[in-house]
């Protein structure tokens, strides 16, 4: 035991006095948290639109003003020529002009019905979808009003209900991905890193030779990772609950639970990586291409699987993170318990087995 | 079993499929010996010394290392000898003393134990000064004679010396070789694998390796009479030509 608290000792020491690692531990959460949560994301904040008002009558003012008191969209310019239309867009800073009929506010009152025209930049199709979407719901908010004191005007209007994120916050799907994505980089590469650096150095040779077991460096290399990697994970929930307000629907012990299931499956990934890998630049490689990659990229994190070709939608699940983070939405965003995701689970206790089999099998108790 | 031999082998061979690094080497070492282990690159005396250490295992033969065998026994060897690599490898980022203290806790070292040996071995070796310092940012030299020291901490019968001088400067190999002489004289038995033949001059006994192989076995004395040469270089290289 005292043998192993030393070796813990020393692991701490090397984790602490290099800034490189404790950087990657400490300041790559709540990064990349923060980058995801404030600036990668799908809603829109003050895009700026332009206005070409032909009628320029007192119902085309006070949509105006509605649109312009909405903090989605801030009016930068008004157009007076159908053919400045193009120029607005081509300066690149008008997201959308909305173009108001002649005698839109006649119309309206003859026809009951009037027409504007949302002209988007196409350019980025997620945020020019956006754009019109909530320039819609503006439209149909002031329809409402004046519709409400005449009585016989029925009017079907479609509501679309997002359930689970309701506000459509990007974030609360990006928290499990990150999770995902911080849980696998500090175990599966830094614990492959800090072995095949021991191999490097040419101290593995000196710790095999002495009569620790193989076995007991093997964990006394990965305890101080588990360690760091519930700690990062609380920090992640603990910053996405009390900044981005995001709830965790369900019991906070199974996502625990989950969560410490996951590190292992990692750190049997790293300590695999550092069978096959003989220098800390391989380790980190392997790592990068081989874990984040997929992780990012098949995990369903950023991607939706059921939109991908087959061949991938295979490949991702083969992806223990894909089945975590299926895990963690399920807990954090629906507030399922284990009845739910016992499959998903299922998979990734099987996963980890595999790997810590594979890798006791692969690692070389005896240096050839 | 003869107490007085701490090394004890017998047609130790190692295949790596139809390689044989090692081929079917017979020698003992006494103990209080320096044995020194000699032969080209890749002549096999690496491949013949992990299997000693217990970090290989043999094809066939027999070997018995400070009273244990390497076949069954492995483990027990561990805890009776000293190991020192070329690469003299320390904790760069963990000071002197963070270092003794961490490889005498691998040895299972108590901690009274541990102080003890580690305030001597900063005083012999003249490390007052540089005691809370990182090792990486001291000489080489030094860090080879903290290796060693380390190496020794935990009284191993036998320490095991793979090429321990490389990348060092004459005087302090000469230092080196002092304080080998001084454990050999306290009774530890020394197994050292060197490239540097006047080093070879300082053995009691002398192994020559060849194509894995030992092709000579002697004192240096003896070796240069039997190959008629006047020093080690010479019989080395009138074996290593055939």
């Amino acid at each position: 035991m005292n043998r192993f608290i030393g070796f813990i000792k020393k692991e701490f020491y090397h984790i602490f006095r290099d800034r490189r690692s404790l950087f990657i531990l400490f300041g790559m959460p709540i990064a990349q948290i923060l980058l995801f949560g404030f600036a990668i994301t799908n809603e829109i904040n003050n895009v700026d639109i332009a206005i070409f008002d032909h009628s320029k009558d007192a119902t085309t003012k006070e949509i105006i003003n509605k649109i312009s008191a909405s903090k989605y969209f801030s009016i930068k310019q008004m157009v007076t020529h159908e053919a400045d239309i193009a120029s607005v867009f081509e300066k690149g800073h008008v997201k959308a002009v909305l173009n108001f009929e002649k005698d839109f506010s006649k119309n309206l009152i003859k026809d009951h019905k009037a027409t504007v025209q949302i002209i988007t930049d196409a350019t980025d199709p997620n945020t020019a979808n956006t754009i019109s979407n909530y320039v819609n719901a503006i439209l149909q908010q002031y329809q409402k009003e004046l519709n409400k004191d005449i009585t016989i005007a029925y009017q079907i209007v479609p509501e679309t209900r997002m359930v689970y994120n309701p506000e459509l916050k990007s974030v609360f799907m990006f928290v499990p991905g990150v999770m995902t994505i911080i849980l696998m980089l500090v175990s599966a590469m830094m614990t492959s890193i800090s072995i095949t650096r021991e191999k490097e150095l040419g101290t593995m040779e000196i710790l095999l030779v002495s009569p620790l077991k193989p076995i007991q460096v093997i964990i006394g290399k990965v305890f101080p990772y588990i360690f760091l990697s519930i700690i990062n994970a609380i920090v992640i929930v603990v910053l996405s609950i009390f900044i981005f307000n995001m709830p965790v629907q369900g019991s906070m012990l199974l996502l625990a639970l989950e969560s410490v299931l996951f590190i292992i499956s990692a750190l049997a990934l790293g300590i695999l990586i550092s069978t096959i890998s003989a220098t800390q630049q391989t380790a980190m490689m392997i790592s990068l291409m081989g874990l984040m990659l997929p992780v990012i990229l098949l995990s369903g994190f950023i991607f939706p699987i059921s939109s991908m070709p087959l061949p991938l939608q295979l490949i991702s699940n083969i992806i223990p993170a894909k089945w975590f983070i299926i895990i963690i939405k399920g807990i954090m965003l629906k507030g399922v318990g284990i009845e739910f995701i016992w499959k998903e689970t299922l998979i990734l206790v099987g996963m980890t087995v595999f790997f810590i089999a594979l890798s006791v099998r692969k690692y070389k108790i005896r240096l050839e | 079993m003869s107490t007085n031999k701490v090394i004890q082998v017998d047609g130790l061979t190692k295949m790596f499929g139809d390689f044989t690094a090692v081929n079917a080497i017979t020698f003992d070492v006494k103990k209080g010996e320096i044995f020194g282990f000699l032969g080209a690159n890749g002549a096999g005396k690496t491949t013949a010394m992990k299997m000693l250490i217990g970090i290989s295992n043999p094809t066939s033969g027999k070997a018995n290392v400070a009273g244990f065998d390497v076949f069954t026994n492995a483990e027990d060897i561990k805890k009776n000898i000293g190991y020192m690599s070329q690469k003299f490898a320390l904790y760069d980022d963990l000071t002197v003393k963070e270092n003794i203290t961490f490889f005498g806790g691998i040895y299972g070292l108590s901690r009274s134990k541990i102080k003890e040996k580690s305030n001597a071995l900063i005083e012999d070796l003249g490390l007052e000064t540089v005691a809370n310092q990182l090792v990486g940012s001291l000489p080489l030299g030094w860090k080879q004679k903290i290796s060693f020291s380390v190496a020794l901490l935990h009284d191993p019968k036998i320490v095991f010396l793979d090429e321990p001088t490389g990348g060092v400067d004459p005087i302090t190999r000469r230092q080196f070789w002092e304080m080998i002489y001084k454990a050999a004289n306290q009774g530890t038995t020394v197994f050292v694998t060197t490239h540097y033949m006047d080093e070879a001059e300082y053995c009691d006994r002398v192994s020559i390796m060849v194509n894995g192989k030992i092709e000579a076995l002697d004192t240096p004395k003896n070796l240069k009479t039997q190959f008629k040469a006047a020093n080690m270089n010479d019989v080395f290289l009138k074996l290593a030509r055939g």
